[in-house]
């Protein structure tokens, strides 16, 4: 892998920290450089942190519900603060309910985020991914 | 009778402490008014000859020690990457090391702010960027500015350790830098004693030749550090305490100058309530705020301006032409309050700095409504439980209501979401020798200790 940083956080008013934790221990036992920002991440501190750290990929948790609404505008952000082409993740419980996930998984792609995963992805998932984007 | 004396160059006033080594006691303070147009030696006589008539007694000075704020003190200019992470590291370190942040800046920069690097007064740069192993586009592109610029300033380089090796070869021999450890190594994670004791070393090398104290290394032993430095040492000391004498514990220090409010705060200030979670960059145990808006003379109008009439108000009890006042005062910044009605009033501006001062300094909490319930998040230190709070400055060691100016700095509720101290016990720098006992500490922590709790007293 040429670069190995990636942040790690929960973002909007979640403060899932156990699911967090399990990430954190995980991937750096992957191999990964994590920066983990916590619970309770506004977009702005993902992005600061990606950018004082050079990160290669931005993992998003939500799992109250509001990720959509949290989500918004990041990747926009993203590119503004000058990182182009940062990977972005996200997954947990990203919508309100039981929603088809085709739409929900559809929604999360136009804004812009490049790997959506459902409820009950097992971390491997992500790690297997990882491994591909950041190659 | 062997002693030790310290000198304080301060803006207005060159202060003298002769202490008695063996007995551990002072023996005398004195004042005279600082010389620095013509020659600081000067003034540090006149001190010195008042202080032997009143002492009156042979004394052989073992060690002469001086601190310095003479001549506008030290001033640095912080350069970082995001303004909230390292541009706000890099500030926070410089401010430890005593100096004056003349101005942060982050990102990469342009031709246009270094020009105003190369027009300003600044004594150093702090050059920060990129956590270790992160982000080195930045430093690497302004340290290539600097080199650019040619700036003939010192700079402290404290960025990204992983592209130390590039700056380095930027710099070459143009440059005059000094690498020290990154002031942020990962992220939300500050670091800024390397830095600091950098900045205290660079300080006594180069800043003292500047500015009429050339001579001064001929009289005097060393200047150490700038003055804050020194005034935050002797409250880290009085609060950890070393391997054989005990700390007091968490303490706050708020100094109430003629230009500036420092406030200190040696404490972790974790939140004192459950269901709070810390956000933003980490606070350093030992932290130094400066407000350059807030002080009795040379930033009264500035102080006007920040409280406005109605908070002068209530801090009042007879009524005043507020403006009239605070213009008096900021026109003849060696104004001295005689009568009752100018005792009251500067009493009343001292308040107000040592209230917005803390309110600035301590943390504060912000509500959210999360579908877990109300959570709080947490920015900066909590002081709510704060032991202890110590004054000191002029306005403060001189007036017999030093209490109830300290007591401007509690937590209200009129502001509930700021964390500031609610129940310490408020101590007095009686004799004005915090910055002569932070200058001890260089060579004798533990009797700094001991004459420090001899001779802080409780309000």
């Amino acid at each position: 892998m040429d670069n190995k940083t990636i942040v790690l956080g929960v973002i909007g008013s979640d403060c899932h920290a156990v699911g967090n934790k399990i990430l954190d221990y995980s991937l750096t036992d992957a191999g990964f450089n994590v920066v983990n920002i916590g619970v309770l991440s506004p977009q702005e501190d993902f992005i600061n942190a990606a950018i004082e750290t050079n990160a290669g990929a931005i993992l998003v948790s939500s799992l109250y519900g509001q990720g959509e609404i949290d989500c918004r505008g990041m990747r926009e952000k993203c590119d503004e603060a000058g990182l182009e082409g940062i990977r972005l993740y996200v997954g947990g419980n990203i919508v309100v309910g039981k929603q088809n996930w085709n739409d929900v998984y559809k929604r999360f792609k136009d804004m812009g985020f490049d790997r959506v995963y459902p409820p009950g992805t097992s971390v491997e998932t992500a790690i297997h991914d990882l491994k591909e984007d950041l190659n | 009778m062997d002693a030790y004396l310290f000198i304080d160059f301060g803006s207005t006033f060159t202060k003298l402490t002769l202490v008695d080594i063996a007995k551990e006691e002072i023996i005398a303070t004195e004042k005279s008014y600082t010389t620095v147009e013509t020659d600081v030696t000067i003034g540090y006589k006149n001190a010195l000859d008042k202080l032997n008539k009143k002492v009156n007694r042979e004394y052989n000075i073992v060690k002469k020690l001086a601190c310095s704020s003479a001549a506008g003190g030290l001033k640095i200019i912080a350069i970082g990457l995001v303004p909230e992470l390292t541009a706000e590291a890099a500030k926070r370190a410089a401010l430890g090391a005593g100096a004056k942040v003349i101005k942060t800046y982050s990102f990469n920069l342009n031709n246009d702010e270094l020009s105003e690097i190369k027009n300003s007064n600044a004594d150093i740069i702090l050059l920060a960027g990129g956590t270790n192993g992160g982000n080195s586009d930045c430093i690497l592109h302004n340290a290539q500015m600097i080199f650019n610029y040619k700036l003939a300033i010192p700079i402290v380089v404290a960025g990204n350790k992983s592209c130390i090796d590039e700056v380095k070869r930027i710099f070459a021999e143009d440059i005059e830098y000094y690498v020290t450890e990154n002031v942020m190594p990962d992220l939300n994670h500050i670091n800024v004693e390397p830095a600091r004791e950098t900045i205290r070393n660079i300080f006594m090398k180069n800043i003292i030749h500047a500015k009429g104290m050339e001579n001064v290394q001929d009289t005097i032993s060393e200047i150490l550090m700038p003055t804050p430095a020194s005034v935050l040492k002797a409250a880290e000391v009085l609060s950890v305490g070393t391997k054989d004498e005990d700390g007091i514990g968490d303490l706050a220090v708020i100094d109430v100058g003629g230009a500036t409010t420092d406030v200190h705060s040696i404490a972790e200030g974790a939140p004192s309530k459950p269901s709070v979670m810390l956000r933003g960059l980490e606070e350093p145990h030992s932290k130094r705020t400066v407000e350059g808006d807030l002080g009795m003379r040379y930033s009264a109008m500035s102080v006007f301006e920040a409280a406005g009439t109605k908070f002068m108000k209530k801090y009042l009890q007879s009524s005043f032409d507020i403006e009239k006042e605070f213009e008096k005062r900021s026109e003849h910044t060696d104004f001295v309050a005689e009568s009752q009605e100018d005792i009251e009033f500067d009493e009343a501006i001292a308040k107000v700095c040592v209230d917005i001062s803390m309110k600035r300094h301590a943390g504060v909490v912000e509500p959210i409504y999360s579908p877990m319930g109300m959570m709080y998040s947490q920015t900066g230190k909590d002081l709510m439980e704060l032991p202890y709070l110590i004054g000191t400055g002029g306005i403060i060691v001189n007036s017999k209501n030093a209490d109830k100016i300290l007591e401007a700095a509690l937590f209200s509720m009129d502001d509930p979401t700021s964390l500031k101290p609610r129940h310490p016990k408020t101590l007095l720098d009686e004799r004005y020798i915090l910055s002569a006992m932070g200058l001890l500490t260089m060579i004798n922590p533990n009797m700094a200790i001991r004459m420090l709790k001899k001779y802080i007293v409780k309000l």
